[in-house]
Formats: structure tokens, C-alpha cells, sequence
């Protein structure tokens, strides 16, 4: 890095017609919407929007639904920000109603958003009246989110709505960001300021990668001993089963799913910790080193306690879908086991240690079906082209060609989703949001029925490097230009350049709305972030 | 002589398992290119190096002092008991409002995070840190300067603790360090060693770089990062105020700069008001607050709000309605110049002034036809580096009346523009190589130098790139001792093309700490690992005072940050 040419402004004119491009983003008159919806028609006709004189409404069989409530009660703020009271005095002069009306098509709101969950919707702004149609109630919240995008305010603060026709759907069904509380811990309020800020970008996977090496700060009902010694503090760095209940539910609200990764057999030091016997002992010189490796899946006690814990995991967490890891496992210390070395040969492994973990994977998803999850792997077991008869998801995350490895995936019939482009927690200018925008998740040779196996991608913060105290400046609004990939038409949203004046607009919504993204470059937002 | 803080000795076991590639999620390199399909490669079949970094035995110091005696006797400080007051024999009383406010200020950081019970004082306890300024100009309503005393000696002890220090710039050090060396004991007890520090600093510029014109910076951000600083002992504020995309300073005398050239005129300027609190926030932590005025190059956004102030560039016979730098051949140019800096002398108390000066774009000099004239008039030729020259040499003598010494980007110097002897030399361009051959150009002119070039911390890496910030050292080029001597210090540089309030302090600590201690320890200290341990800890410590400082790797806070 010290070689690179410092202050980059070698090209005055690339530069300065860059800041005026970006001056006049700063005026706000014109927004768009981010993700860019499938189909969307804005007239310059324009409509006020008066907080004293608006109201959500909704049509007769979508009276009771805790979901909407909810929503309306955040987007009206979200939608009004500068609104305090009855007394405020913004945009009096002409004041008219205005109300959104909001239909469902299928009126249960008491569930979890799930992998079919449809997130279709319309919208319609026309005069005095917005009428948004959903399919679900999850729909409904991406159509809301689009709404308070639309309203923007004027010079002196009156808020205004263009006519505007929308119909809207996402490409991909799966569309993640991967937090990793075991390298770091993160406070909840880190955690549930992510979802908020997710659903802003309509994301709609919550991928927890809660323990790992490092600690274990999940504090399990059937084995506390986990986070009490394998947690950075067993007071202080644990998720209590009611912070659980917290993420899951704020993240419902939301519309964003919460999948939890209990990663196996590797990734699991801090396991160890508390729960003598799992994790395989090393050997050196024919005596144990006290080092211990993966977990041993030589052991019947292994098995036994896995299902107990995944019992209690898949109880607490209501997805259907549970991320089992598998990557990463390094068989230095299986191969130094003479038990493990004795139960190879009953088993007839030979000393193919990608069997033994090909073995000890399919006890995991065994355990995981009697449950009735779906799991979802890390590509390795995959790589290990041993037989895989119970693999349904594979989440691809190596680097290189990570497209080969999606058609050579999607090939063998299993569902994919795509990580490796988007491994967030490598910092820009390097990996600014241009390199995460121009990712193209199906552009491989394959049918049109092995393109519909890829069923999303998801953004992964790991935490060697981040904590609550760069999470969110790290995350967006990066994360942002990946989720427009994963959410709207590749087509329409081919072109950097087209992109960059809607991400910069969008991403002074975001400080407005209290997140913490970074800039994409030199400017100014109308309102900047307050905080430190 | 040993002493390890119990509270950390158990949460501090890290291992760290030696960046294999196995042990991230990816390669370390991360270099697309050099992989294909099918290259994956099997981890390494061997044993795992695990090394297991212990503490330092100067437990979280940072920067490190630079003579410190430690022992494991023991003490505790009760928040109902301690105070920390003026020594009789000091030669300062209550009325320094400047030491005063310190003493709050730290007795908050020290007791910030009380969990332990109150408790009677006992005779294991220390009541009071007194101070001591020994010398009878204790230089409390002063500026700081860049020949400020900053020396201190520190023993805690009974039946006192003492902090001695020639001026109050000296005593605001001793009070960070003492502070540093407080740690909880297993109940939870504000507890301190035993211990002696005699310390001053390797340099006496240690400074740090904000830009507010690429993007603004609220008031409470700049506030904020002079707290961290005066944690890290840094002393220089230099404030790179405008520059092309925004003026954001409200000049009395020419208000339509800022007026037509900030971002906004209300919402994204520092007024008189703000730049006086900045200033007096700054003496009172004894941080200087250098501002610089860049010019003749970037300064496309003073155009805005000042006629005919920039050269209009030509494109073949017309002006082309773009602007170049600032216009040297006319007198209104300087005229300008001259009430502008006066305003500037009187605003900023410091008495440098960084003229800037660096990369200045020729190109509209050439396209215009009256710059060539003038040019062929005076002689110049074709040689545009003259014509800067030029500008800068009347520059430089409007900036002398004003009374004011500068500092410039090394352009300056190397395009020969006669400098006045205390002239700092800012050195920023160039590879290791290229910028230690300047530093020995510079120096062996005679001039001061200032080292910026190794620590841009606007670039970021993957990884542990505080290791990389550690290792330059200023003094590491060609010459004699009477060269050395030159170098005044250096500056951690946070340029504003992809930073605002959203991300620039956790860009910007632990990494700047790393250039702290380069820049007040011994040159001695060096050890990366004895290092890693203390700046772990010190960033913990940034942390629950309320700066979001990032993490250097895998680990944890007993305090994580709780501002998001």
C-alpha cells in the first residue's frame, strides 16, 4: 500500500466534475428508490404529503395484523422525520389528506417469513391516495419501505409524493447478511440497529453466525455451561435466550428471517470449553498435547450431545432452515488420534479424512431432518465429491472462480447460496460498493432449471477485524449495493455510473434515519450523521 | 519491577493463531487473479503454530514512557476518598482553570466504570495524587508551542502520589499516564502499582490531520478526536480546513467564501464561535491547532465566493468557463492574500500557519494567454514550477508580516522557492525509499522536518496494518546527528475523500496510537508484541471512555462500545 499514489485527486477535471455531480445530489429533489424496483414509473406530477393530514389505512380483511400495526407506526416516523407534534409547523399552508391504504391478499400475520414467503407488492401513488396490494403481509413491509423513499421533503421542509405506478418483486428469494458474534461480541443494540437497517435495503435473512473459535456467547438452556466458560464472559458477552426472543422478533417485524450457525466440526474451540469430551484430543509423540481439535466424531457422545443441542437450537429459533457449518476442518489432529485412527479403519475410511467428515456431516443433517429443518452447508463438504444424498443447500464462499463452483453445485441439484463476492469485512476503497454491485450471481453456463437452484446470495461480515465500534460504517452502505443485486432486475441495474447518484441519495436517507453508513466519496449529505 | 493488572491477566490469554490460512476465512492475500478453478489448495498439513502472547509488563501504557519502574505492591484509590489537588509547593493554585478542568476530566475517566463497593479508606489506600508545577511560569494561560516543556515525573506511592512537571503541558501528560496505570482489581477496585515514571517525548511535533472540505466534520467529531488524542499525547491538530470541494470556515472578513463555497452556509461552516471553542477545547487538552489554507492548487471551492481570485482556463482562444489554481499574476491575488492571513494571524492563536502549496496542476497556467505574457515579462519562461515559485515566495513574505512562522508540503522545497530558516518542511510523497532520500534532502539543507508519508491512515488494509504505522520511524534515513536532530516529528494524516463523522474515528484509532508512540517513546521500542498487548488493552481503555476505537483482532472489552 505504501507505494500507491496518496491523495487521489491526480485528475482535477474527473474530480471536480465528480463533486458537482455529487453538489447537486445534495439538493434532494428528485429520489429514487433503492433496491431499484422491478418496474417503476415516477411522473413529475407531485402530490404534498401533510403528517398532520395522513393516515395508513387498509382494506376490510386486513383489520387485525400485528405486523402492519407495527410498521406503521415506525414508517410514519421514518416517512416524517423531522415530525414531532401536532404543533409543528411544517407545511401548513395547504394541507390535504393523504392516506395509504394497504391490501393483502392473504391476511395471516402471525407467522414467521419463510423461504416461500411471496414479497411481492404494488404500489400506486396518485392524488390524495397511495394504495399499496401485497400478496402477504411481508410484501406489504418491502412496499412500505418503498413508500417512505418516495416522500421527499422541499427546501422548506414540506414533504411531497410524486405520481408513481410500482410493481415489485425480488429476483432472488434469499437475500442474507452474516454477522459473526463469536470473534467479536456484539452488543444487542448492534444486532437489532443491523435489522432495522436491513430492512431498509430489504434484506431479508438474518444469518447469526453466533459461536465460533473464539467464544461461544449463545447461552443454551440445556448446556449453560457453554457460554460460562466458553463465552469472553459469561455475565457480560452472552445472548440470554430472551435477547434471542429479542433479535428474532424485532427481525419478524421486519420481514427478515433469522437462520443461526452452529458451526461443525471445526470452528468449535470455544465448545470445548464447556463441555469436556467433545472436541478430539490431539496427540504428539503418542501422548495427548492438552491441544484439542475438531469435535470427535469418532464418539457416540458427540452425536448424543448434538442432538440435544440442535433439539434446543431448532426450538428456540423457529426458521426452517439451520446453517451447519462444515468448513474449514483441519485433520492434523484427527490424524494424530489413535482413536480416531482405529475407528477410520472399522469404518473402512482408510485414511481419507474427508470421509470421516463426510460422515460426520450426514449424522449432522440426519439429526437436522428428524428435526424438519432444511440445512444449509458450507461449500467444503460439498468439494469433498464424496456422496451426498442428504445435501440441500450450499452456501458457496470460497474465492476464485466461485461461478464454477455455483454451476458445478447447481449441477449436482442442490440449492446454492452465493457469499464469496461479498465478504464485506474486507475494508474499503479496494472493496468499495462498486466491486459488491458488479457481482453476477447466474452468469454460468447452465439451464434455466440449474439458474433457479441459486436461490440467493448473502453479504458476511466476519469479525476478526470489527466490533460494534466499526460495525455499521463497515457494513453500509456497501451492503446496500449487494442487496440491490440480490433484490432487483440485473439489466436494469447494469451500470455503475446510473447506480452511483441513487446510491448516494439513498445513502443520506440511511444517516437520516440514525444509520452509520460511510460516504461513497467526496460530498455532503443534507443532514449528517450526529454521532461519533 | 514486574507487574502484571490482575483484572487483565485473565481475559487477555490470546492466542493467536499465526495468520495461516487456514485460520482466516480466506487467503490473506485475497489476490482474485491468482486463483482459477480448481486451484484450491488443502491446508497446510501441520501442526498448528499457536503462540500464546502474554502481557506486558508495563500493562496498557501507551504511549509507552519513557523510564518507568514498576512493582506489585498494590494500592487502591476509593472514588469517595481520592482526589487529585495542586501540591502546596506547586507553583500554580486554583485559579488554573486549565489543570483544574484536567483534574475532573481524569478523576471521571478513573472512576468512569465503578462497580466495587464504597469502602472506608485504609491504610492500604492512596488519598490523593498531588501535583506539583515546579516552574514559577507554569504556562497555564498560555498556548502550547512547539517548544512546550512537556516532561513530567510521576511516583505513586504513600503516603502521595506525586506528579511533577515543569509547565501544565508537562502535568496534563503525567495526569493521562496516571490515569493509565489505574486498573480494577479482582473485586472490582480501582487499584494502581507502585510505580515511578520519569518521561518526556522523543518529538516535539506529534500530530494528527483532519480534512473538513472533502467532507464536513461536525464540531462534536473534531471535539472528540481531540479527547482521543490527548489520550495518545498527541499535541498538533492540524486542521486541513478547505480544500477544492467545500470552504467550510467563516472568514469575517471575506464571508462570501464560505457563504458560496462550503457545502452549506449555515449547516456546514465553523464559525468564528466554533474555531475559538475548537482552539480552547485543543489548549486545554495542550494540543496546538495548526490550520492550513492550502494554496495556489486546491482551491477551486474559494472561487466561489471570490471573484477573479482563480486563473480561467482557456481552451484554444476563450476561456472555457473551468477554473485553474489561484491566479498569481495579479495584484488583487494578493492583496487578498494579504487581509485574508491577517485575519488568519489574529483567528489562530499557534504561531504556525501550514501554507500548503502541494499539488499544483499547470495545466490552465499554460492554457491562459495572460499567464504567458506575464511569464515572457518576468522572465519565466516556460518553467510553470517558476511561476509557482513565484506565487509562493510572495506568499510567504505576506504570511512573515503577519508574524507567523510555516509549514508547507515538500513541493515547496523541492521546487526550490527561497524559505525562511524555521520553515517546517511537511514530507508526504513517495515510497520508504523515495521519502527518506527527502528527509535527507531536506534536512541537509538546514530546514525542519515534518513525516507524514508512512502514515496515511485514510489507506486501509485487511488485517493488522497498525504493525506497518508501528514500524516507520522518522529518523530512518541517511545523515548525520546534526540531521537527525532536524526532524521534529510527524503527522498521522486522515485525508476526507472517503471518510466523514460516520467512520473516521474508528479509522482512525487504534491505528493513529501506533504513530503516537513512534512518536513520543524511545526509538528503542519497537516490540511488535509487547506492543500489540499494551495497545489492546489502550483501546479498551479508548473505548470505555467513549471513542468507538476498533479492534486490532479477535478479542474482547470488558466495556464494549455502546454508541450504536
Amino acid at each position: 500500500m505504501l507505494n500507491v499514489r496518496v491523495r487521489p485527486y491526480s485528475n482535477p477535471e474527473v474530480s471536480f466534475f465528480l463533486f458537482i455531480i455529487i453538489s447537486q445530489l445534495g439538493l434532494h429533489t428528485v429520489t429514487g428508490v433503492w433496491p431499484l424496483p422491478q418496474s417503476l414509473t415516477i411522473s413529475m406530477e407531485r402530490y404534498s404529503v401533510n403528517p398532520k393530514d395522513f393516515n395508513f389505512g387498509r382494506n376490510s380483511s386486513t383489520q387485525i395484523c400485528s405486523v402492519l400495526d407495527a410498521a406503521f407506526k415506525r414508517y410514519f416516523s421514518l416517512i416524517f422525520p423531522d415530525y414531532i407534534s401536532e404543533n409543528d409547523g411544517l407545511s401548513s399552508h395547504d394541507a390535504k389528506p393523504f392516506s395509504l391504504v394497504v391490501s393483502l391478499d392473504h391476511d395471516d400475520c402471525e407467522g414467521y417469513p419463510n423461504e416461500n414467503s411471496s414479497e411481492r407488492y404494488t404500489l400506486i401513488v396518485s392524488a390524495g391516495k397511495a394504495f399499496l396490494n401485497a400478496e402477504t403481509v411481508w410484501g406489504a413491509l418491502r412496499g412500505l419501505e418503498t413508500f417512505s423513499q418516495l416522500v421527499y421533503q422541499d427546501y422548506v421542509g414540506a414533504f411531497f409524493v410524486n405520481k408513481t405506478e410500482i410493481e415489485d418483486f425480488p429476483r432472488f428469494q434469499f437475500r442474507g447478511l452474516l454477522l459473526d458474534t463469536s470473534r467479536h461480541y456484539l452488543p444487542l443494540n448492534s444486532i437489532l440497529k443491523t435489522l432495522d437497517a436491513m430492512a431498509y435495503s430489504k434484506f431479508n435473512v438474518f444469518h447469526w453466525h453466533i459461536v465460533d473459535d473464539p467464544s461461544f456467547p449463545y447461552q443454551s438452556r440445556t448446556f449453560p455451561g457453554l457460554s460460562d466458560k466458553g463465552a469472553f464472559h459469561p455475565m457480560t458477552h452472552v445472548y440470554t435466550q430472551a435477547d434471542v426472543r429479542r433479535v428474532i422478533s424485532h427481525a419478524r417485524l421486519r420481514g427478515i428471517r433469522v437462520i443461526p450457525e452452529f458451526d461443525s466440526p471445526g470452528h468449535t474451540q470455544s465448545w470445548g470449553k464447556g463441555q469436556p469430551d467433545l472436541l478430539t484430543p490431539c496427540f504428539r509423540g503418542g501422548i495427548p498435547s492438552g491441544i484439542f481439535g475438531p469435535i470427535n466424531p469418532a464418539l457416540d457422545s458427540s452425536y448424543k450431545f448434538m442432538t440435544r443441542l440442535f433439539k434446543e437450537v431448532t426450538s428456540v429459533f423457529p426458521d426452517s432452515y439451520i446453517h451447519l457449518g462444515g468448513d474449514e476442518v483441519n485433520f492434523t489432529c484427527w490424524k494424530s488420534n489413535p482413536y480416531v485412527q482405529g475407528f477410520m479403519q472399522k469404518m473402512g475410511f482408510g485414511s481419507d479424512y474427508k470421509k470421516l467428515e463426510s460422515y460426520y456431516m450426514e449424522n449432522m443433517v440426519n439429526i437436522t431432518l428428524a428435526l424438519n429443518k432444511t440445512s444449509i452447508v458450507w461449500q467444503d463438504l460439498f468439494d469433498f465429491h464424496e456422496p451426498h444424498r442428504c445435501l440441500s443447500v450450499v452456501a458457496v464462499w470460497k474465492d476464485g472462480c466461485y461461478l464454477c463452483e455455483v454451476r458445478r453445485v447447481t449441477k449436482a441439484g442442490h440449492r446454492v447460496i452465493l457469499a464469496s463476492p461479498w465478504y464485506l469485512d474486507k475494508p474499503g476503497p479496494t472493496h468499495n460498493w462498486a466491486r459488491y454491485y458488479t457481482v453476477w450471481p447466474l452468469a454460468f453456463k447452465g439451464q434455466k432449471e440449474q439458474k433457479k437452484l441459486v436461490i440467493g446470495g448473502e453479504v458476511c461480515m466476519w469479525g476478526e477485524y470489527v466490533d460494534a465500534a466499526n460495525l455499521s460504517p463497515r457494513l453500509w452502505p456497501r451492503a446496500s449495493a449487494a442487496a440491490e443485486r440480490l433484490w432487483s432486475d440485473e439489466k436494469q441495474t447494469y451500470s455503475v455510473e446510473k447506480a452511483l447518484p441513487r446510491l448516494q441519495d439513498f445513502r443520506c436517507k440511511l444517516l437520516r434515519r440514525g444509520v452509520q453508513a460511510e460516504p461513497l466519496f467526496v460530498g455532503h449529505c443534507r443532514q449528517e450523521y450526529h454521532g461519533i | 519491577m514486574m507487574m502484571m493488572a490482575v483484572a487483565w491477566k485473565k481475559t487477555f490469554i490470546l492466542l493467536q493463531v499465526a495468520l495461516l490460512c487456514q485460520g482466516l476465512r480466506y487467503n490473506d492475500l485475497y489476490d482474485d487473479d491468482l486463483y482459477s478453478e480448481g486451484m484450491y489448495t488443502e491446508p497446510a498439513e501441520e501442526e498448528e503454530t499457536v503462540t500464546v502472547r502474554g502481557d506486558s509488563e508495563y500493562g496498557s501504557l501507551w504511549p509507552l514512557p519513557l523510564k518507568v519502574q514498576m512493582s506489585k505492591v498494590p494500592f487502591r484509590l476509593s472514588s469517595t476518598g481520592f482526589s487529585i489537588v495542586d501540591a502546596k509547593e506547586s507553583s500554580v493554585g486554583a485559579s488554573c482553570s486549565l489543570l483544574q478542568n484536567a483534574y475532573r476530566r481524569y478523576y471521571g475517566y478513573v472512576f468512569a466504570n465503578i462497580r466495587g463497593r464504597r469502602h472506608e479508606p485504609r491504610s492500604s489506600d492512596i488519598p490523593e495524587l498531588q501535583v506539583v508545577i515546579t516552574s514559577p511560569d507554569s504556562e497555564c494561560d498560555g498556548y502550547p508551542s512547539v517548544t512546550s516543556d512537556e516532561s513530567y515525573e510521576l511516583s505513586v506511592g504513600q503516603p502521595y502520589a506525586v506528579l511533577k512537571a515543569p509547565t501544565v503541558w508537562g502535568a496534563l501528560r503525567g495526569l493521562e499516564t496516571f490515569s493509565q496505570l489505574v486498573y480494577d482489581d479482582e473485586y472490582g477496585a480501582k487499584s494502581v502499582n507502585q510505580t515511578m515514571v520519569s518521561d518526556s517525548p522523543r518529538f516535539a511535533h506529534r500530530g494528527v490531520l483532519l480534512d473538513t472540505s472533502r467532507h464536513f466534520l461536525s464540531i462534536k467529531v473534531i471535539l472528540a478526536n481531540l479527547e482521543a488524542m490527548a489520550m495518545n499525547k498527541f499535541n498538533v491538530f492540524h486542521w486541513h480546513i478547505v480544500d477544492d470541494p467545500s470552504f467550510p470556515y467563516l472568514s469575517r472578513t471575506f464571508p462570501q467564501l464560505s457563504q458560496q463555497g462550503a457545502y452549506h452556509p449555515y449547516t456546514h461552516v465553523y464559525t468564528p464561535a466554533d474555531v475559538k471553542m475548537i482552539i480552547e477545547f485543543a489548549r486545554l487538552r495542550g494540543i496546538r491547532v495548526i490550520p492550513e489554507f492550502d494554496t495556489p492548487g486546491h482551491t477551486q471551492s474559494w472561487g466561489k465566493g471570490q471573484k477573479d481570485l482563480l486563473t480561467p482556463c482557456y481552451s484554444g482562444e476563450s476561456p472555457s468557463g473551468t477554473f485553474g489554481p489561484v491566479n498569481p499574476i495579479l495584484n488583487s491575488t494578493y492583496e487578498f492574500m494579504s487581509q485574508f492571513f491577517k485575519e488568519i494571524s489574529s483567528v489562530f492563536s499557534d504561531a504556525y500557519v501550514h501554507l500548503g502549496g502541494d499539488e499544483v496542476d499547470f495545466s490552465c497556467w499554460k492554457s491562459n494567454p495572460d499567464i504567458t505574457k506575464f511569464m515572457d515579462q518576468h522572465g519565466l519562461g516556460r518553467d510553470y514550477s517558476k511561476l509557482e515559485s513565484f506565487y509562493i515566495q510572495r506568499l510567504l513574505d505576506i504570511v512573515t508580516t503577519t508574524k507567523k512562522g510555516y509549514i508547507i508540503w515538500q513541493e515547496v522545497f523541492d521546487n526550490g522557492v527561497k524559505l525562511k530558516a524555521d520553515t517546517l518542511i511537511h514530507v508526504w510523497k513517495g515510497n520508504q525509499q523515495q521519502y527518506q532520500a527527502e528527509m535527507t534532502r531536506v534536512t541537509s539543507s538546514g530546514y525542519q522536518a515534518l513525516l507524514s508519508t508512512p502514515w496515511y491512515l485514510n489507506r486501509i488494509a485487511y488485517g493488522q496494518d497498525w504493525q506497518a504505522i508501528y514500524k516507520a520511524d522518522p529518523q530512518d534515513f541517511h545523515g548525520t546527528d546534526e540531521q537527525k536532530k532536524l526532524v521534529i516529528g510527524g503527522e498521522a494524516c486522515m485525508w476526507g475523500e472517503f471518510v466523514d463523522a460516520t467512520n473516521l474515528t474508528p479509522r482512525l484509532w487504534p491505528r493513529a496510537s501506533a504513530v503516537a508512540e513512534r512518536l513520543w517513546s524511545a526509538k528503542e521500542v519497537t516490540d511488535v508484541n509487547d506492543a500489540y498487548s499494551r495497545l489492546a488493552k489502550h483501546r479498551c481503555r479508548m473505548v470505555e471512555r467513549g471513542i468507538p476505537a476498533e479492534p486490532l483482532f479477535t478479542s474482547f472489552c470488558p466495556h464494549e462500545y455502546k454508541g450504536v
